[in-house]
């Protein structure tokens, strides 16, 4: 007599029914990995036709990345993730980028012992302009913008900080809350800001102006001049115009102190 | 260059900077001038032009001089331009660097570069031309306004038409490239919708989709440039690509970051690399995303994210507790030390000096003095006596 359902028979049987519903299983996504391997190279042919005829634009025109930049970011697409993705391979525009990174850090890590670590979007893109020299390509603020988008991802706090008309660019962890900003908007104008200034237009406390002068203070952001006329003065650095100063280096400085 | 007239340097009251770059040369139409360095200024009202060395050599013009604009691009050995068109010299100009000069032009030659930006701020102040809304404190060289807006010198037309031929010639490349990019975007939107379709397949069938496939897939995501949509505790974002940078990483970091004391600022490591690199760089990412694979593949280093969001390389044999008890030992034996001071004496970089410091206050052994002068760390008293 034969029992159903038990034996070697019907265990192969069952062993190989669960093979096929595993295999179907994978065969589904298997299928649509190899659709999109395929879409994948169909579409590497059509990014190397547009380098062909637009590397150099991209190169030339910044009004061009934007645009290029603007389309990416609405389709969902970030060319500048990684090194290896097509676009930076293809059209470049990876080591354009990454390469404007370094200069910024580095120009943000000489000034960080002056400014705190906040300097003016305009006077990183002189510096940065500064040091790439003579031959190298020129960038855009927006080109600027982009890189440090990019930097944020390693950890140090960079972030843009919009202050009035202008821009404001952070390369050092510290915490700047909407007070800090608004703070930074009202010393915008001349460079430095009083306590009687702050509590004339925002109508705050001394308690309260104190705190946010103090922290400025403590991060290196600001600079006190107690022997200002009226009373003492908030100065901070980052704002500080070309116009205004001259170039000093620390060493320049404690030479003129002596 | 006979449009310009000595200034001072210094802005009228409701003048406004807008944009200034340094390293630029002037020419008097086609011919270098002695203004061979120096820095142009924008604003408001006008432009100037202001020596590199000797600040108080100064020129400037109005805006309301300038007729219109051009770019010369760079080419080899010369540095791009802009070529300003000026109006007609206004009979009560003020005395100036030059008496008269043949050309109505002159140009900016931008040795530092820096001309993108100045063109697009320029083109934004002429065609908003503040300075006639906005009066300033002192009069301005004024050249007679509605005088000099009404007379064209003749040759004007002709480069207007000259202009109108290359402002078509570029409106139809970029037409083209912009219309390439176009469709060019379509087809890498139906990447992101496919990808999108196969993150969902996978997130259904956890499963049964195997670790190579979805390795795969990551990198097809890496290719393409889209997020992963399916995060996985095993490789996070990384592909065979960030195991092998992983790989190579720890190689070619090892000896630096000793030398800095076992550890290394994320932002220094990606400098490091990318300069020895020169070329096929690393995006910031990749960096990231290749150092969180250190653990999972048994590499000497670890990434390490501080409660300040701060992130540092730290190579293994890095023994927190010994860090810890020499800066207990320097802050003891020096009383009390700021980060600046602490980064001086052990030689590395204020921002890790400060969290090594930090760390020793977490674990109780230091105390803080957070006054305006500085943040100061002493040794817990109340910890060690009685």
């Amino acid at each position: 007599m034969h029992r159903r359902g038990v034996g070697a028979g019907a265990i192969a049987k069952r062993k190989l029914a669960e093979a096929k519903y595993k295999e179907r299983g994978t065969v589904m996504a298997e299928d649509q990995l190899a659709q999109m391997s395929k879409q994948l190279e169909m579409f590497k042919t059509h990014l190397e036709e547009f380098a062909s005829k637009h590397k150099q634009e991209i190169r030339k025109s910044s009004q061009f990345r934007v645009q290029f930049q603007d389309m990416c970011a609405t389709i969902g697409v970030d060319p500048l993730a990684s090194g290896k993705g097509f676009w930076s391979e293809m059209l470049g525009v990876g080591d354009f980028y990454y390469e404007l990174g370094v200069q910024i850090i580095e120009v943000c890590l000489a000034l960080k012992h002056r400014n705190g670590g906040l300097i003016t979007l305009d006077e990183l893109h002189q510096r940065v302009l500064k040091g790439r020299g003579k031959f190298a390509q020129d960038v855009s603020q927006d080109d600027l913008i982009r890189a440090i988008k990019k930097l944020k991802s390693l950890g140090n706090g960079f972030s843009i900080i919009p202050v009035g008309g202008r821009y404001l660019v952070q390369s050092v962890p510290a915490e700047l809350n909407m007070d800090h900003t608004v703070v930074l908007q009202i010393a915008e104008k001349n460079g430095y800001v009083t306590v009687s200034e702050i509590k004339s237009s925002l109508k705050w406390d001394t308690e309260r102006t104190n705190q946010v002068l103090e922290h400025l203070l403590k991060e290196g952001l600001a600079w006190v001049d107690k022997q200002a006329p009226e009373e003492p003065q908030y100065w901070l650095p980052a704002l500080f115009s070309d116009l205004y100063s001259q170039d000093v280096t620390p060493e320049e400085a404690d030479e003129s102190l002596q | 260059m006979d449009r310009f007239v000595w200034a001072s340097g210094l802005l009228e009251i409701n003048e406004t900077l807008v944009i200034q770059q340094r390293g630029v040369r002037l020419y008097d139409g086609d011919e270098k001038t002695k203004f061979d360095l120096g820095t142009v200024v924008l604003s408001t009202h006008r432009l100037l032009w202001r020596e590199q060395k000797k600040h108080d050599c100064c020129i400037a013009l109005l805006l309301s001089q300038i007729i219109f604009f051009e770019e010369q691009a760079a080419g080899i050995g010369k540095s791009a331009k802009i070529v300003v068109h000026l109006q007609p010299i206004p009979p009560n100009k003020e005395a100036g660097p030059y008496q008269s000069s043949k050309y109505s032009y002159i140009k900016l030659s931008f040795k530092e570069h820096g001309q993108i930006e100045f063109y697009r701020r320029l083109s934004e102040e002429l065609s908003q031309k503040r300075w006639e809304r906005i009066s300033v404190s002192q009069p301005m060289q004024s050249p007679g306004r509605s005088q000099a807006g009404r007379v064209r010198a003749a040759g004007i037309v002709g480069i207007e038409r000259k202009l109108e031929e290359k402002r078509k010639e570029t409106d139809k490349n970029i037409t083209e490239a912009f219309e390439d990019l176009s469709k060019l975007m379509k087809k890498a939107k139906e990447m992101v919708d496919l990808s999108k379709l196969i993150a969902n397949k996978i997130k259904d069938k956890q499963g049964d989709i195997s670790e190579d496939e979805t390795i795969r897939f990551k990198s097809y995501l890496l290719s393409m440039g889209i997020a992963n949509p399916v995060t996985r505790e095993t490789h996070g974002s990384g592909t065979h690509y960030h195991m092998q940078l992983a790989k190579q990483l720890s190689g070619i970091l090892q000896a630096p970051v000793e030398e800095q004391g076992g550890m290394m600022a994320l932002t220094e490591v990606y400098c490091l690399t990318n300069r020895a690199r020169g070329m096929e760089l690393l995006s910031p990412e990749d960096l990231v995303n290749a150092c969180k694979m250190f653990e999972a593949l048994n590499l000497p280093m670890r990434l390490r994210i501080f409660d300040s969001g701060v992130m540092v390389v730290q190579l293994q044999s890095h023994n927190e507790d010994e860090m810890i008890a020499s800066a207990v030992e320097t802050v003891s034996e020096r009383g009390f030390i700021s980060s600046e001071e602490y980064a001086k004496l052990v030689g590395i970089s204020v921002l890790l000096a400060k969290e090594r410091l930090l760390l020793a206050e977490k674990v109780g052994h230091l105390c803080r003095d957070d006054s305006v002068e500085s943040l100061r760390f002493y040794p817990n008293l109340f910890l060690t006596q009685d």
